[in-house]
């Protein structure tokens, strides 16, 4: 593969190497930028690629790619997911709710004993799934555009969440107190990198990774989404149920929120209403930035990946940086629309 | 069988399809008026008729778009309602659209085998996938990849996958709508052979087109529709070019083409040595005389709609100069072109010449709306909508009125309306590209006209066209491309297709 290029560079004028060469940077930019984000924030401060550090920024990014492989689904029907967020901030206070600890004292309720972990996992997933199945439902039937109905069903939900944490005495306060099997089962670790623990749920991730993996190129389903995406038109006189497929595409999210926010709810270990929020916007430029085109039809998982830890990469690397919070948020708006231009690049057709 | 009449007497194999009588009324109009058609197995059937004739409506009441009002339809001598393409598809009738409906994104196979793809549970088999493809691809005789993304391929292989697909779905009956309304000469050629073997298949096709050499070439049997109805039914061998032309336009058609105009004046446009960074015109120099209409001929891929995008501004520039009356001017964006007196008429008129669900007004005035400003920032709507109804006057565009979204309009009144846009900017050197494209013959000549009224009036037009006797008829003077460069210029009146064919393919 290597020798190729190098022959293939030989063989051509210097003119024209040049322009290959500029399109070869153009085409990998991001694995580029990746590195070139790693070694710059590396000589600033060594600790950045030290084992914890490492290990701290692969947890963050397990925990945020769920969310973002259900919003690329949408993405890749040329939608959008703005509920996402929110259903991760509902599911993270309905499991911290349940699964607090017998004793605790600020407990939401207090006559109700510690639920089973797998009838509370699924119970949220159930939940997540049903509101992602109404937004599939809603943007199929009545052919309106993802982005509004997302809109609507993101303000129920937050409403619907508030609400929740006004139950008994709770009086809206956050949810803490969680018991120790659920903590143990998300954040305790049976591997360790050097002395660093891997949570748990790193595996978990990377185990529902590969499922989606799965999902996305090995089933009818999945090469239905992408046919969809690309032309709804071809894919309704080919013989597939577009209508279905819309809806399982956000119920599927809606499922895989679910999960962002079991994991969440545990990892944050106190839940408050402003749990989840803005998620969805991370996921949405994870996934833009990974490839996932709003033009639709296209989008790997590797580039899902790729997008999150990104992502995640230089939102920890500003802080390694030391640079000021209120700064972070101009330096991440501007990384983000610098990378998806360069990305860009790649899908124009030159004249 | 039905090979053998009840009295034992041998007869013509029974046909495929039968459409009896076929009526359908839209709100105020009789679009179909008892039409029919036969079609048998292993033949071609050439469906013609100028556009609005009836012949999209007919087929959409054989796949259930439209439901017909009165008739019958058999298929295999069963009658048959469908009530979607997708049913008649099921039943062994499918349609390869002009504009090819694909996900451009995926692959041949992954499109080939989209809602029935093999596997179990839900779970793909990828090999399967693959090995399926294949083996229909194979039997056609076409070297398409499987795995190919149907995006990054040509027009002419995209239209032959989708081909292939309707084979896959045993498909008896094929319906081809202007199959080679975007193919090189070699590329008609591989269509044919794959049509002919469909033929050996027994299958039964019917094709629709404008082109008439290719319909006498491939043809069985000719129906010609007019206003809605049938006009003649017989076999090909009985019909030549003008008898067809008659029977669409119900009258004679002397000259395919109108004179040319006489008054050529002295240069207007030069182009010297223009390269392109992006695409491979090289080295292009080209000049136009005022009054003239020059032609571009070539192969596809010749560089030809490339050159007309360089000139106008479209593409990066990577040397060259352009003078303009004897003034050098850049044309750096369309804007700046347009703004120095150019005007471009796109090749895929649906894709970059009109705004589908605007209305002819919008359409008409786009480019031109300065003209319209009164009182500083305000457009004068009066003006625009007497400007607009002016141009559907001039160029007879057919139309209920100004206020009708250019997208219901046919192909010939599309590109009217587009021509009308830019004589709005009142243009000193148009550029063509394919004009008559997709285009019936009444509409075709109207545009003729129109191109030669210009040139008396002094502009210099050059057009691009895949059509060499459309160049021949047309146009004063044609250069020719190859391989990103001119490798010629001939007279019009002098040459020969085989003159341009020659240059045509030096570069090749």
């Amino acid at each position: 593969m290597k020798i190729e290029i190098v022959e293939k560079m030989k063989a051509l004028e210097p003119s024209a190497r040049r322009r290959y060469l500029a399109e070869m940077l153009i085409n990998n930019s991001l694995y580029i930028f990746l590195v070139a984000a790693i070694v710059l924030i590396q000589c600033f401060n060594p600790r950045f690629l030290s084992l914890s550090s490492v290990v701290n920024i692969i947890s963050l990014s397990a925990a945020n790619l769920p969310i973002a492989l259900g919003i690329a689904g949408a993405i890749i029907l040329t939608g959008t997911d703005l509920s996402a967020g929110r259903i991760v901030g509902l599911v993270a206070c309905v499991s911290a709710a349940l699964l607090q600890s017998t004793g605790y004292a600020g407990k939401m309720f207090p006559n109700l004993a510690t639920l089973p972990i797998p009838v509370v996992l699924l119970l949220v997933l159930a939940i997540g799934a049903l509101v992602g199945f109404i937004n599939g439902y809603c943007t199929a039937t009545f052919h309106l555009h993802p982005f509004i109905v997302t809109l609507s069903t993101q303000l129920i939900v937050y409403g619907s969440l508030l609400l929740f944490l006004m139950i008994g005495n709770n009086n809206g306060q956050s949810l803490s107190g969680l018991s120790p099997a659920y903590t143990d089962f998300i954040k305790g670790s049976f591997f360790s990198l050097g002395n660093t623990p891997v949570p748990n749920y790193v595996w978990y991730v990377i185990l529902l990774t590969a499922v989606m993996w799965v999902v996305w190129n090995k089933t009818t389903f999945g090469k239905n989404m992408f046919a969809v995406g690309s032309n709804p038109e071809a894919a309704n006189v080919s013989g597939v149920n577009v209508r279905l497929v819309i809806i399982l595409v956000f119920t599927l999210a809606g499922l895989l929120y679910g999960v962002t926010g079991f994991i969440e709810a545990a990892r944050i270990g106190s839940n408050s209403a402003a749990t989840g929020l803005n998620y969805e916007l991370d996921a949405i430029a994870a996934c833009v930035i990974g490839g996932v085109s709003f033009v639709g039809g296209t989008g790997k998982i590797s580039g899902v990946i790729l997008g999150v830890v990104l992502l995640r990469l230089i939102f920890v690397g500003l802080t390694f940086l030391g640079i000021d919070a209120n700064m972070q948020y101009i330096i991440k708006g501007l990384i983000i629309l610098i990378a998806c231009a360069i990305d860009m690049r790649k899908y124009l057709v030159r004249k | 069988m039905p090979n053998i009449s009840a009295n034992g007497m041998k007869k013509a194999p029974a046909p495929l399809l039968e459409m009896r009588n076929i009526r359908k009324d839209f709100p105020g109009v009789r679009a179909l008026d008892a039409v029919s058609l036969t079609l048998r197995p292993g033949t071609v059937h050439a469906l013609m008729g100028e556009n609005g004739a009836g012949k999209s409506t007919l087929m959409k009441c054989l796949f259930g778009i439209h439901q017909p009002d009165a008739g019958e339809i058999l298929l295999s001598g069963h009658p048959v309602r469908f009530q979607n393409p997708r049913e008649a598809l099921d039943q062994g009738v499918a349609m390869v659209h002009q504009e090819l409906n694909q996900a451009l994104k995926r692959s041949v196979m992954d499109n080939m085998w989209l809602g029935r793809y093999p596997g179990r549970f839900g779970f793909v088999h990828g090999r399967a996938l693959y090995e399926k493809t294949r083996t229909v691809l194979g039997d056609l005789g076409i070297s398409i990849d499987p795995r190919r993304i149907m995006g990054t391929m040509s027009v002419s292989e995209r239209q032959m996958a989708e081909i292939a697909k309707a084979v896959s779905y045993n498909a008896k009956v094929i319906v081809l709508d202007e199959p080679t309304s975007s193919l090189t000469e070699e590329e008609v050629g591989h269509l044919f052979r794959i049509i002919r073997k469909l033929k050996e298949r027994g299958c039964g096709i019917i094709y629709i087109s404008h082109k008439m050499e290719e319909i006498l070439q491939i043809s069985d049997d000719i129906t010609v529709m007019r206003d809605g109805a049938n006009v003649s039914t017989a076999p090909a061998s009985e019909m030549t070019m003008d008898k067809i032309i008659r029977l669409m336009v119900g009258r004679d058609i002397t000259h395919r083409f109108p004179p040319k105009s006489q008054n050529i004046g002295d240069i207007l446009f030069r182009a010297e040595a223009l390269s392109s960074r992006y695409t491979k015109v090289k080295n292009a120099s080209i000049h136009l005389r005022r009054g003239e209409i020059v032609g571009l001929a070539g192969l596809a891929g010749a560089g030809r709609s490339e050159l007309l995008e360089n000139i106008f501004g479209l593409s990066v520039r990577e040397g060259g100069t352009l003078h303009l009356d004897g003034r050098e001017i850049r044309n750096r964006n369309p804007r700046e072109a347009i703004r120095n007196g150019f005007a471009l008429l796109t090749e895929e008129r649906r894709a970059t010449g009109i705004f589908g669900i605007l209305d002819i007004t919008e359409n008409t005035t786009v480019s031109s709306l300065k003209r319209f400003l009164s009182a500083l920032f305000f457009i004068n709507d009066r003006k625009r909508y007497e400007k607009t109804e002016d141009m559907i006057g001039r160029l007879s565009v057919r139309t209920a009125s100004r206020k009708t979204k250019i997208r219901s309009l046919s192909g010939g009144n599309q590109q009217k309306v587009i021509l009308g846009r830019w004589l709005l900017c009142e243009p000193r050197i148009l550029l063509l590209d394919e004009p008559t494209r997709g285009i019936d013959v009444g509409a075709k000549y109207e545009i003729y006209q129109l191109m030669q009224q210009l040139a008396a009036e002094g502009s210099s037009i050059l057009m691009v066209s895949g059509e060499l006797p459309e160049l021949l008829g047309v146009c004063h003077r044609i250069y020719v491309m190859s391989g990103g460069e001119i490798t010629g210029e001939v007279a019009a009146d002098s040459t020969t297709q085989e003159e341009i064919m020659a240059l045509a393919a030096k570069n090749v």
